[in-house]
């Protein structure tokens, strides 16, 4: 499983993969959080970062896809998936060693937003004047979900040789994961169940935990929540159906 | 015998693939598995390299069964499929490095350097895998299979796409692993397997259709190439 992180990781270095997707990640949250007024933390006059915890998970959704597209679809398009296969490495160390090289990944992009938090920090009136435990939870959710949406991801690019296919339908599933499900429980027919569909949904696992209490459900939630997709995706792989 | 094949068939829906074969390889011998396109060859070896499970049947390779002990036959094959697949972003040490890396091998640096010299890689081995014309690509795809030094080769169609000095080269390599390992390649060329099997099997439809030694099948049908024996069996 190393050996397939190592390779996945060092190709992400490589193709610039990484550094695009995290530049223009990092620019996209600067200009939210800073420049433009209706999320800006300097607009908004509260030492706090909500604005950020806010925004990120949207923009996830679009840059974890990014990532993850080519893992198993160009492997399955190139062929080079036989090679993989054919050696003595079991599906489950192909998945989860591509599944924690794009999770890293995303680690390192949100390393750099703690400058947000330190900036936060300085600027407060009394300085030091923010909800550090939130912080640490918000940091905490956004981890998880990032693994959730990684989990989606690769499930997605093992659906399909065509990437553009994989990233469509990855951006798809993010979205609903994350707020599909609460929006569905507003709809007439469906308010009977609508605790059962919010719970459902990641936002309300997210917002839990961003309050910063670690509940055991939500942590639950999460992992159950990935180990669902890899499962698939392992299925899938397993089937060789393609 | 370390590879051993016993009335494996394979199925894609109705179509029977590979329709109940049985033979067996041993080591120091080259053989040839020949057949028309579409006959199951590639299907045979994909599923004696544990690509594809097989629909019935049973096979061992160096006594370890293929559904059950799938990672020890892995362990013990070198691998060449027949499009030759390649990551073609990576450098060729990269590249080697990483399917050493699979095998957890030891002194994981001379024996990339071994490999590198035994395919004749010297000169391309610092570009990336992309860049390289495609007998030097097949090289690539011949050194991942013998990095780990294995007791069983398969190669399907090593040799398709190259050039006539190439080929020499590369069957001189062929030869050269055959005289320690089981070796089963796949091939179109007849002459190629006149020059370095020493065993053959036809199969035609998914059904073997011949299998004997290269000798034994030139007398039994008192030919003195392999060509009409081909045509005969497979049309």
């Amino acid at each position: 499983m190393l050996t397939i992180f190592k390779k996945e990781f060092y190709s992400y270095l490589n193709s610039f993969v990484a550094y695009i997707t995290i530049g223009l990640f990092l620019v996209v949250l600067g200009l939210f959080l800073w420049v433009f007024p209706d999320t800006s933390i300097l607009e908004y006059g509260y030492a706090s970062l909500d604005s950020l915890f806010n925004t990120v998970p949207y923009l996830f959704m679009f840059l974890i896809p990014a990532i993850t597209m080519r893992s198993l679809a160009e492997e399955k398009k190139e062929g080079t998936f036989e090679l993989l296969a054919t050696r003595p490495l079991t599906d489950w160390d192909i998945v989860l060693g591509k599944y924690l090289a794009a999770l890293t990944l995303v680690l390192f992009a949100l390393i750099p937003t703690l400058i947000y938090y330190i900036s936060v920090y300085q600027l407060g009136v009394t300085v030091g004047n923010i909800d550090t435990g939130a912080v640490i939870g918000s940091y905490i959710g956004l981890f998880l979900l990032g693994g959730a949406f990684v989990a989606i991801g690769i499930f997605s690019s093992s659906l399909t040789k065509n990437q553009i296919i994989a990233f469509a339908i990855a951006v798809f599933l993010c979205f609903f994961a994350f707020s599909g499900f609460e929006s569905a429980s507003q709809v007439l027919s469906l308010q009977k169940f609508d605790n059962v569909l919010i719970n459902l949904g990641i936002n309300e696992h997210y917002q839990s935990i961003s309050r910063g209490v670690l509940d055991s459900r939500d942590l639950i939630y999460f992992l159950s929540f990935i180990a669902l997709f890899l499962l698939i995706t392992k299925t899938i792989l397993g089937g060789r159906k393609w | 015998m370390s590879i051993s094949v016993q009335q494996l068939s394979k199925n894609y829906g109705n179509q029977k693939a590979v329709d109940e074969i049985s033979f067996e390889a041993s080591p120091g011998k080259i053989l040839g598995f020949l057949g028309p396109n579409g006959a199951g060859k590639s299907t045979t070896m994909k599923m004696l390299t544990c690509y594809l499970p097989q629909t019935s049947g049973k096979a061992f390779v160096c006594g370890f069964d293929i559904s059950n002990d799938s990672l020890q036959v892995r362990k013990n094959i070198g691998y060449l499929p027949e499009s030759n697949p390649l990551y073609h972003d990576m450098y060729v040490k990269e590249f080697l490095y990483f399917v050493g890396n699979t095998y957890h091998l030891q002194n994981l640096k001379t024996k990339v350097e071994e490999v590198i010299l035994a395919t004749g890689l010297e000169k391309e081995q610092h570009k990336k895998i992309g860049q390289l014309s495609k007998g030097y690509k097949q090289r690539v795809g011949l050194a991942q299979a013998i990095i780990h030094d294995p007791k069983v080769l398969i190669l399907d169609e090593p040799t398709s796409g190259l050039d006539p000095n190439q080929l020499i080269e590369i069957r001189k390599l062929i030869k050269e692993l055959g005289k320690t390992k089981t070796v089963i390649l796949s091939t179109h060329i007849m002459q190629e397997v006149e020059a370095i099997c020493d065993e053959v099997i036809i199969i035609n439809k998914g059904k073997i259709v011949a299998n004997n030694s290269l000798k034994g099948l030139l007398a039994e049908h008192q030919e003195t190439s392999l060509e009409p024996i081909f045509v005969k069996l497979t049309k």
